[in-house]
């Protein structure tokens, strides 16, 4: 369990290391330790699917985001203070702190499921599905209505990209050539 | 920076690397997606490797290159297809008698050919979350590598 507190201590310090680096590439590279110390905590929690989908995807979120810092020209502007800052962030983590403690008291204790559907699937997924791997059997089988909307939510945000990135549109509104 | 030209990519030493462990990273997202019913993985996971060792390639070998080999109308193409073949799968389930019925013997477990519809479900999964990725990787830097040259 120690070893989950000083990755947790060590994902924190990485958190609040990205929201204080004036430079843009040094913050994205404090966001990708966050990322990597959370899919070593998926893998201490043995929770291998998720550690591994974390990993490759904060590899692939990282790329993404030092490719486009490295893209800006004022990487290292920065905006200055804002009026009011302060009191709006003391009041913003005043009321985070406040409703984690609510929540974090009404939930079940550690190792014991809310959900009892969960020992169903544990029990009957080899023989209702044949698949060996019970995370696949309940994303692609028992809840499969749940991929599709995953897949849903992941095709809208690549047309999304593909269609502000697109070159036609804004080629003709710059110079009609 | 040597990240920023578009024509060349990378130094020799990179290309190279490149050259010997590229093929052995695409080969391990195939190893994901075809054992995700077996092993931890699947076609999320199996997907995002496949787009990464095409991100690779175009990291290395610089976006001017990949263009051409790549295009990104193909790109768009293959997402769209993963989601149809998705979806055909779910759709094909009215055949059992409903959405998402696997349709499939469901075989012996442990052995590679089980699990019924899992295994082709995992499949169109890495299809569509591989090129989509890919996709919005290819326009921001193929995009933003224009736009620069024309300022």
């Amino acid at each position: 369990m120690i070893e989950l507190y000083i990755l947790l201590a060590l994902m924190i310090v990485g958190a609040l290391a990205a929201v204080e680096m004036k430079n843009l590439l040094s913050a994205v590279i404090a966001v990708g330790v966050v990322g990597l110390g959370l899919s070593i905590v998926f893998l201490l929690l043995k929770a291998p699917d998720i550690a591994l989908t974390q990993l490759v995807v904060e590899i692939v979120a990282v790329i993404i985001l030092i490719r486009a810092t490295l893209n800006m020209k004022n990487a290292d502007d920065w905006l200055g203070p804002r009026p009011l800052g302060a009191v709006m962030g003391a009041v913003f983590m005043a009321l985070t702190v406040w409703m984690g403690i609510v929540v974090f008291r009404s939930l079940p204790s550690f190792g014991n499921p809310l959900m009892l559907v969960s020992q169903r699937y544990l029990e009957n997924s080899a023989a209702d599905t044949g698949a060996a791997n019970v995370v696949a059997a309940i994303i692609l089988d028992y809840r499969a209505y749940d991929t599709l909307g995953e897949a849903t939510v992941l095709f809208t945000a690549v047309v999304g990209v593909l269609t502000v990135m697109r070159r036609k549109g804004v080629k003709s509104h710059g110079d009609p050539q | 920076m040597a990240i920023h030209s578009d024509e060349g990519g990378m130094t020799l030493v990179v290309k190279t690397v490149t050259r010997l462990t590229v093929g052995l990273i695409f080969l391990y997202g195939v190893y994901i997606v075809l054992n995700g019913h077996l092993s931890p993985g699947g076609g999320f996971a199996g997907g995002v490797i496949i787009a990464l060792s095409f991100m690779n390639l175009v990291l290395a070998f610089g976006g001017k290159k990949a263009v051409e080999i790549v295009k990104k109308n193909a790109v768009t193409a293959m997402e769209s297809i993963g989601a149809i073949l998705f979806l055909g799968i779910a759709l094909l389930g009215f055949t059992e008698g409903g959405f998402f019925r696997s349709f499939l013997s469901q075989g012996e477990t442990f052995k590679l050919i089980s699990g019924g519809t899992i295994p082709l479900s995992n499949i169109a999964i890495c299809i569509k979350v591989g090129a989509g990725l890919f996709g919005i990787f290819l326009t921001l830097m193929v995009l933003m590598g224009s736009e620069r040259k024309e300022k």
